[in-house]
Parts: C-alpha cells; structure tokens; sequence
C-alpha cells in the first residue's frame, strides 16, 4: 500500500507547471509502475498506466482521469534585481503578495511576489489590488548575479512547504489536482491482486488548467469504454457561497449535470451507497471545469462521470483537504473498476 | 575628540555562522506585540553570562546593565524590541471547523494576507488565512481590497479546540539564506535584537552600556517609554530595521522615494515622524563611518517611528538617534535583508560606542 501522506506531500513539492510536468510525473510514474501492467507517456505529456483485466479481447476499458499540472507563474520580463511574470492557470493576483515562489531559471533560485509602493506603480493601479503585471518577484539577488541565471519564459512554482493539521487535514498549493492523483494511486492499491473483468487506463494528465490537452488526446488514443475524471471542488469555506460549496471531510462530490452521462452518474451512485462510502451531489448545470468536459467528447464521444475532492481554498498556496477523502474517492473509483461485468455498456441506454 | 582604544575583551564583534545561527532561531520565534515571550527567552540565555545586571521589567521589557571601567563613563542606553507584527484570534465563527475572525496587531498590510500560513497560540498550532476561490469571484471582487471583515483563519476542524480567542497568530514563515540576502519574518526587529545581544557580549570598556529589549514597539513604543525611564542614559540609540523602498518605478523613471536603499550600508536617521534626531550622534556616526570606511546612508526624513521617538522625551530628555538595517517587505509574511548592511550596522555602532566620550554632550545641541 502506498502512504498516501507522504507520497502526496512528495507530489505537491514537485513542479508541474501546466505544460511542464516531468519532475511530477516521474515520482508518479515510479509509483504507479509496480501497480500496473505498462506504462507510457502522451505526446502531449500524460502518463498511461494500463492494468489489464482478464476478459477476452477486445475488452472494455475505464479511464480513470486526474490531471497533474498545476497553475502557476512565467517570467515575462527581468529588470534589474527583479522579475516580472504572468499567471500559467487561473490565479487572483490579491493571494499573490508575500508568496514564496522557486523560480525555475538555469537553477532552482528560490523567489518572493512583492508588491512595489503606491508611488511606484501606474496612476491607474495606486489604489486597490495590484495588478499582477505590476507585482515584481525578488530572489534577493544583484542583478549582476540574477542576470545569467534567469530568462524570459521560465517558469516559478508556488513553494510554500506543505504542513499537516490535526484530523488528518493536508494544507499546501497544487493539492488542485495532485490529491486526485492520490486518489487514483489508491485505486490502483485497492485493485492489486483483483482480478478485473475490464482493462483500467490510470491517466495523469497534462495541462487541464490551461486547455484541457491532456485529457482529451489521451481519451482519444486509448478510446475508453468509459472515463471518470477526479478532480478537486469547493469546500464549505469563509466566503464562499454555501450553495456552491461542499463540506471537507465528508466524503467526495459526484457531478451530476451535462458533462456526465447519468447512467454511469447512477451506477456509481448506487455503488457508494451499497458501500456506506458517503459522498454528496454536486450538480453542474454547464461546464464542470474539469477534464470530464473534454473527455465526454474526445473522438465519437465517451460515457464520463466526474468524482471530485472537497478542497478549501483553491488555487491558493493554502490550498486544505481531508486525506479521508481522498482514500474515500480511491476506494470508490477500485469498487467501480471491480463492479463492471461485460453487460455494463450494453444496459447503458437512454431509456430509463 | 579622544579616542579609547579598544581592549583585548572589547574585540570588535563579527557575523560568523553562529550570528546567522542565532538570526535564524530569533526570527523564526513568534512574540506579536504584547506576548513577547519567545524572544525574551533567547535573549535572556544569550545574554546573562556578560550582563552585569539582568531583570525583567513590568511590562516585559528585559533591561540590562554592562559596566564600563574608569572614570567619565557616559550611560548609553541602546534599545531593540523584540516584538513583531501579527494578529490576534478575536471571535470563533464557526466553533466545530477551526474558523476565527482576527484583528491584526501592529501596522500589518492586509494585502499580503490571503494565501499566507500562519503559527497561532504558544504552541505554533498551524493555520491559514485562506481566500474564495478564483473560480467564484467576480472581476469585480477582484478588483476590491480584501478587508480584514472578509478573511479568517482556520486551524482545520481537527484543531479547533486547541487555539482559543486572544491567541496570537504570527506568519509561518522559516528563515533562508539566499545568495547575499537573508530572508524571514519579523527582520523588524530582530536584526536590532541580534545586533544588540553581540554589541552586550562585546560591550565597549569606555561606556555603561544599558541595553533595553523592549516590548510593545509596534503598538505605540510603550517598551521603551517605561525602559529609558528606569535605566535613565544620558544618549539613546533605537537599533531597528527599516523599510527599503528601492524597487523599480513602473516606467522606468527615477525612484525618489526609496527610504532606504539594500546594500547601501546602515541607514542613520535624520528625522521620521516621532523623533528629530541629536545631531551630535547623527556627526558622530557619521564621522565614526567615515574614519573607519563603513558604508552608511541617511534614511530619507519622513514618516514611520522607532523606539527613540518614547525615549527621547523621557524624563528631562535624552538626546536620541536611530540606527537601522534596511529591509525590503517589512511588516509582510517575509521581509529581504543583505547580509553586508547588518555587518556594517554591528560594525558601525560598535565603532560609534567606542568613541563616544561625554564630550559630546559638552557641545550645543544644535551646534554648526
């Protein structure tokens, strides 16, 4: 069994910038390895990781989808002692004041967001929230120093160490979406040692924050049966609206909306049922904001389902999450792998 | 003016690995105004073996007494606080998920909150402020400062019977050393503490060195009222770091406005918003500089206070100056400071201690 603790906190200290994820994929693919039948990795940068299950072929396959990028900053432009940079993924630039960055230059320098005085910024961004075009990052470096080791277009990761709370809470950045990756390797833990009906694609994709490009080339080239995408969602936090936001600790959402087809929405949730895992609805009336967008319609199109993890705080270096509820989620994805028998797609109509 | 050269025991003090050592376990030390405790224990076990007088004061503050030998010892009192900025739980929102309102304490940013891990209570039980995410907040909202009024801290639901209403809280940060640069929280003022503690350990035979560790500097300098009171020095000098504005300007023009720039030396003060410097020290440090090669740079006149702004209307008056290690981001969760501006503040005020003779009192106030 993997520690899941320790392995996660080994994934978030990694980089992975969406479009860059080598240095995180490779602690995953040295994880999932021992797990799985063979491994791969996309054109674009995914790992495949294919457990192969024991019907004749050609066999039905699940993809099981949890993006490893994670958001962000890229260097733009360098004056003097300082840098300025712009957001890879979504980022509200008033978390970003204060953050600790390692900028990733011709070595890992470890860098500071600052935000320059009122009097040395544009007329038009003197009062309220500085713009991130106008935030600096500091490395604590002469420019003389600073000069041969940094170029425009590299990288900065967010480098806030991560720490535990008690009752089993993890806070860091990027757990958006490494504690899914969690998840999925827990998957692959419950399922060792079971014979499965149908192949299990376990897929770490590429640059979900940015485009979706992992999900939907690698669901175009393995062609699943069926995908679940596993990503993380809004938990019950100061300021968020409470119709939109789920408790942490509770057990993992299941989207129910367009995005998702509802037969597999109904299988699994039948399946948590059954198993006493707890888990709440999270309906999504358009797009879910994840890679089951772009799975649900990769080629001829594929049945998807979407679980998620509740996370306080998203895409911010704080980021807080239950470990129960990421076990919680690897068990239920392992139960669902394990549930389907050859019949499955065929008794998934739209006739209800 | 006469020089008194300096005795075996007075060697000049140096930064050596065991400074940056000691740096590192004062900054990483929580004491927000108030709750000082921390700090005052790594000051006392640092200093007792050389002090000729220890005690702890009424509110805190740690006063201490080095004597000089011979005759026309001037009484020189030279405080750094200990306290820091930070924050204060004030009300348990929702009491089974670890959520607190807080209010800061002292003159804390609140655009340098959201996002930040912070240490809370005696213990460092850990929290965060956290923020709503991106994907739920309107441009608008976006475009709005975070107040205090929208932000908590939350130690998680596991912990949330282990901080209580009055806990301080500090951000979490750990000092790092990076290239020339030493980087941490509370650099205000615990480059002044450090300081201090080598300048009691290699204390100037010519003076009576009356060290005052105070409390309570960012919340209105009340260490130092009651400090410079019960020691009663005849010259004041506030050890404490600040601001270096020196970033670059958004168009590339000039910045006129810098305070203080890093690299450029010990900043010797002219005049901030609670004090008008002694000139007399401000042409003793400066001569001091300029006979021993140190670098230093005037802070540009202007706003912000140090402790010598209590001191210097202490009883009949004490004729006062600040001495500061410039520092990029003070009052935020991590503040830059160059190694080689701390260096030449030890060496400068260390030089300026052994000159002092109680000639310079002798001479007018403002005298040209």
């Amino acid at each position: 069994m993997t520690d899941l603790l320790p392995f996660l906190k080994n994934l978030i200290s990694a980089s992975g910038l969406s479009g860059h994820e080598t240095p995180v994929r490779q602690l995953i693919e040295a994880a999932w390895r021992p797990l799985v039948d063979e491994v791969t990795v996309s054109r674009v940068g995914s790992l495949h990781a294919l457990k192969r299950g024991i019907s004749a072929e050609p066999r039905p396959s699940l993809l099981l989808a949890a993006h490893m990028d994670a958001i962000g900053l890229i260097v733009t432009g360098i004056n003097g002692e300082f840098l300025r940079v712009t957001e890879i993924g979504g980022l509200d630039a008033r978390v970003l004041p204060g953050q600790i960055v390692t900028v990733h230059g011709r070595e890992d320098l470890p860098g500071l967001i600052v935000q320059p005085s009122a009097h040395l910024l544009p007329p038009d961004n003197r009062s309220g929230p500085v713009a991130l075009h106008n935030l600096l990052v500091d490395t604590g470096l002469t420019s003389r120093e600073l000069d041969p080791l940094v170029r425009v277009g590299d990288l900065a990761s967010f480098a806030q160490p991560p720490f535990e709370m008690a009752g089993d809470v993890l806070v860091g950045h990027s757990l958006d979406n490494r504690a899914s990756v969690a998840a999925v390797t827990h998957c692959l833990d419950e399922l060792q040692g079971r014979k499965l009906l149908w192949d299990v694609w376990a897929v770490a994709t590429s640059q979900e924050e940015k485009s979706f490009a992992g999900a939907s080339t690698s669901a175009y080239q393995l062609r699943p049966t069926l995908a679940v995408a596993i990503d993380v969602t809004f938990a019950s936090s100061p300021g968020s609206p409470g119709h939109k936001t789920f408790d942490m600790g509770k057990g993992p959402t299941l989207g129910y909306g367009p995005n998702v087809h509802p037969g597999v929405y109904k299988a699994v949730k039948n399946l948590a049922d059954r198993l006493e895992i707890p888990y709440a609805v999270e309906v999504m009336p358009r797009h879910s904001g994840t890679d089951a967008y772009a799975l649900q319609v990769a080629a001829e199109g594929i049945p998807t389902m979407l679980v998620s993890i509740p996370l306080r705080y998203m895409h911010t270096a704080v980021e807080m999450i239950s470990m129960k509820d990421i076990t919680r989620a690897g068990r239920l994805l392992a139960e669902f792998a394990a549930s389907l028998d050859l019949e499955f797609i065929d008794n998934l109509t739209w006739e209800d | 003016m006469t020089t008194i050269h300096d005795s075996p025991k007075t060697r000049p003090p140096r930064i050596t690995a065991e400074q940056l050592r000691l740096l590192e376990n004062l900054t990483n030390a929580c004491a927000v105004s108030g709750d000082e405790n921390e700090v005052r224990k790594i000051v006392l076990q640092e200093i007792k073996p050389f002090a000729d007088e220890v005690y702890i004061d009424h509110l805190g503050n740690v006063l201490v007494k080095r004597l000089g030998k011979g005759e026309d010892r001037l009484r020189v009192m030279l405080a750094a606080h200990m306290d820091e900025v930070g924050f204060m739980l004030t009300f348990n929102e929702d009491k089974g998920d670890g959520i607190f309102r807080f209010d800061i304490v002292g003159g804390v940013s609140t655009s340098h909150l959201a996002g930040q891990p912070l240490w809370i209570g005696r213990e460092h039980v850990p929290g965060v402020i956290g923020a709503k995410p991106v994907h739920l907040t309107t441009g608008d909202e976006q475009g709005t400062p975070l107040s205090i009024e929208s932000l908590r801290i939350d130690v998680g639901p596991g912990n949330s019977g282990k901080v209580k209403i009055g806990d301080r809280a500090a951000f979490a940060t750990r000092f790092s050393r990076v290239g020339p640069s030493l980087r941490a929280k509370a650099l205000d003022d615990r480059l002044g503490v450090a300081t201090l503690i080598e300048l009691v350990k290699h204390a100037p035979q010519n003076i009576d060195l009356l060290a005052a560790f105070t409390v309570q500097e960012e919340v209105g300098l009340r260490g130092a009222k009651v400090a410079a009171y019960s020691l009663d020095p005849q010259i004041a000098i506030a050890l404490d770091s600040t601001p270096a504005n020196d970033l670059p300007a958004w168009d590339g023009s000039e910045n006129e406005r810098y305070n203080t720039r890093l690299g450029s030396g010990p900043a010797i003060y002219l005049a901030d918003s609670a004090t008008l410097s002694d000139p007399r020290l401000v042409r003793h440090l400066v001569e001091t500089a300029e006979a021993q090669g140190i670098p230093y740079q005037f802070r540009q006149p202007g706003g912000g206070g140090t402790d010598a702004g209590a001191m210097h209307k202490q009883r009949q008056g004490i004729p006062s100056i600040s001495v500061s290690v410039p520092g990029r981001y003070l009052h935020t969760p991590v503040s830059i400071a160059r190694l080689s501006d701390w260096k030449n503040t030890l060496a400068l005020l260390h030089s300026a201690l052994i000159r002092l003779t109680p000639a310079i009192l002798q001479v007018e106030r403002d005298a040209p």
